[in-house]
């Protein structure tokens, strides 16, 4: 836990990533209130006004091709990225701490068998692994979740394995089993908050992953239906209108730019700040 | 070597039949029936139908069905197309050339990119040109690739006029196809007019696929770099008075392998990329096969391209693999672990 508070301590001391995490939390509230900050329904067609540009009255990013308002769209997007990265990101982690702890705790036979699974699951490319289980599921949010934990899992396995073997023989861990603790009870109460830095760093990492592969796979027709607006869907929908309606194909990236690279300087921030060496060099480096 | 080698490759075979197992159950875990997905809307008997699937072999049980899946990916037959009737063998033959030359050229995009600005970056370290050369990767790989590949399309094809936005090739050039690499096949044809539109066709999605390797070989490259660059036998050599070229050529030798062990496991993404990359830029390569198929529900084609990639990307690893163990001699030494 001192390697959490060490950290919390390095990310107030940086202001990028200080600035990561701020964007990171406007992100959420936008997308959490995003019924109160939407100017208009996300759905609401009016073809009368479609394809209007930025700036027109009433439409501050424009419509798109059925007259819908692109904010509005955009601010209903930041919900399904974000709901749809935070419980991938949830389900994978679980799935994949739990196969690590299990893998690296009792090793032998279990952990061979879960470690041969694990490098066939790496011997598919992530996108692709994600795409064909959409295809086998059906497209949506549901799908969507349920294919990028079951292609993201494998990332925590190998790092909770990992770990889960240098420590399992460590004085701690023996003294916890010499004591009587039950091995349910060592993985978890004993193991696991040892590990949680390195779990938390992947996490962050991978939850930047998981929003550009779910805005992939609506960009590809995979994702959201008609009614949820995804920023990937709201991209493929502006393509076939490119060279009429340049802001359906140019809003929606910053939106997904942005968040990614907040989530993407936090994770790097959080990973600098727990390697003892980068740590060192930072102590060596500071005048006494 | 030569054990490393034999040991890397009986890996490689129990990972590619794990992964035939996979694809094999993903498209059998299917809701639904194929055959009523392809005559879904049309006039067709129950007898029909029944026929239809004896005919796939979607009759037979599950082993029965795999046994003769693998089988027939073993030898190059794939089943053929629901929709079209084409065998999948052909269809991959004609769309993987085309990934692959793109995916070729988006890596020489991405390496003449990312090493120099990896070796400033890490030479210079925490100067104005890292910081930036860091920033720009950190942007590279935080863009989503249909995005800027979009917003290519809208400067460089839609206002500029300089590069087409879709396609291979023009259709003037008459060139025909010999390995499916059009660049190659115009060079050996002497058909330079095919070769400049093969290569203005190409210019846009590489670039879109290399910015975003350019950026994750960027990284791992500079903190390669920074492992090595304070060692005692770098110093040793600027004390030798070596020049600066001959230091970094041996700063490289010690930063490349870990940088090619890295990218091989990139090489996931990368395939992956290009899947989005050839939809944005309609190029008619294995991922937009894969795609249009997952649209018409053409499953034998879904299994048989994903199969296809999926041996592409491990053959990847392997190469890289054997490239790795070939530049860091400890690696062949040790016992290949799992």
């Amino acid at each position: 836990m001192n390697r959490l508070r060490r950290t919390y301590q390095f990310l107030g001391g940086s202001w990028p990533i200080a600035f990561a995490m701020m964007v990171i939390v406007i992100f959420v509230v936008v997308g959490v209130l995003a019924p109160v900050l939407a100017p208009q329904d996300p759905n609401a067609q009016d073809l009368v006004a479609r394809l209007q540009p930025p700036l027109s009255p009433g439409h501050v990013l424009g419509t798109d091709v059925l007259g819908r308002d692109v904010l509005s769209r955009l601010i209903y997007g930041t919900r399904v990225s974000l709901v749809v990265g935070f419980t991938a990101v949830a389900l994978a982690g679980v799935l994949g701490v739990v196969v690590g702890l299990v893998s690296g705790y009792f090793g032998g036979w279990v952990d061979s068998v879960f470690m041969r699974v694990v490098d066939a699951w790496l011997a598919f490319p992530f996108l692709l692994m994600a795409i064909a289980i959409v295809a086998i599921l059906g497209p949506g949010l549901k799908n969507i979740v349920i294919a990028l934990a079951i292609t993201g899992w494998v990332v925590y396995a190998r790092l909770v394995r990992g770990e889960t073997l240098s420590l399992r023989e460590r004085e701690f861990v023996l003294s916890a089993r010499g004591l009587g603790a039950s091995r349910p009870a060592i993985m978890v109460q004993h193991i696991l908050p040892n590990i949680l830095a390195p779990i938390l760093v992947v996490a962050t990492l991978e939850l930047g992953v998981v929003i550009v592969t779910e805005a992939s796979l609506s960009f590809l027709g995979l994702g959201a239906d008609a009614s949820q607006s995804s920023w990937g869907q709201t991209l493929a929908d502006g393509r076939a209108y490119i060279t009429q309606a340049w802001w359906l194909v140019t809003l929606p990236g910053p939106a997904i730019f942005v968040v990614v690279l907040a989530v993407n300087v936090l994770g790097d921030g959080i990973r600098d700040a727990l390697d003892p060496r980068l740590q060192s060099r930072r102590n060596a480096d500071t005048p006494v | 070597m030569l054990r490393f080698i034999v040991q890397r490759l009986g890996q490689t075979v129990i990972v590619l039949f794990v992964v035939s197992l996979i694809v094999f159950s993903l498209v059998h875990l299917t809701p639904g029936d194929p055959v009523d997905a392809v005559f879904s809307g049309q006039n067709v008997t129950a007898q029909q139908k029944d026929e239809y699937r004896h005919q796939l072999g979607l009759d037979k049980s599950l082993p029965q069905q795999y046994l003769a899946f693998a089988g027939g990916a073993v030898r190059g037959d794939l089943g053929t197309s629901l929709r079209s009737g084409r065998p999948v063998w052909s269809m991959i033959a004609t769309t993987l050339p085309a990934t692959l030359e793109l995916v070729l050229a988006a890596l020489v995009i991405a390496i003449v990119i990312a090493v120099p600005v990896a070796i400033v970056s890490a030479l210079r370290q925490g100067s104005v040109w890292d910081r930036t050369g860091s920033f720009a990767a950190l942007f590279g790989i935080s863009m989503p690739s249909f995005w800027l590949g979009m917003m290519l399309i809208l400067v460089f094809s839609v206002s500029l006029h300089l590069f087409p936005a879709s396609g291979r090739l023009s259709i003037d050039t008459g060139l025909s196809q010999l390995s499916g690499l059009l660049l190659l096949d115009s060079a050996l044809q002497g058909n330079w007019q095919a070769f400049v539109s093969g290569l203005q066709h190409l210019a846009l999605p590489a670039l879109t696929l290399g910015a975003a390797i350019a950026a994750t070989l960027t990284r791992i490259l500079r903190s390669g770099l920074l492992e090595v660059k304070d060692q005692d036998y770098v110093e040793a050599l600027w004390a030798r008075g070596l020049s600066f070229w001959q230091v970094l050529r041996h700063m490289m030798r010690n930063a490349l392998p870990a940088t090619v062990i890295v990218m091989g496991v990139r090489i996931g993404v990368l395939l992956g990329g290009a899947i989005v990359v050839e939809t944005v830029f309609s190029w008619p390569g294995m991922g937009r096969l894969i795609v249009d198929s997952i649209r018409s529900r053409d499953y034998p084609v879904v299994q048989g391209a994903v199969l296809a990639m999926a041996v592409v990307f491990v053959l990847f690893n392997l190469a890289t693999d054997l490239l790795h163990g070939w530049l860091d001699p400890r690696v062949k030494h040790t016992k290949v672990s799992a």
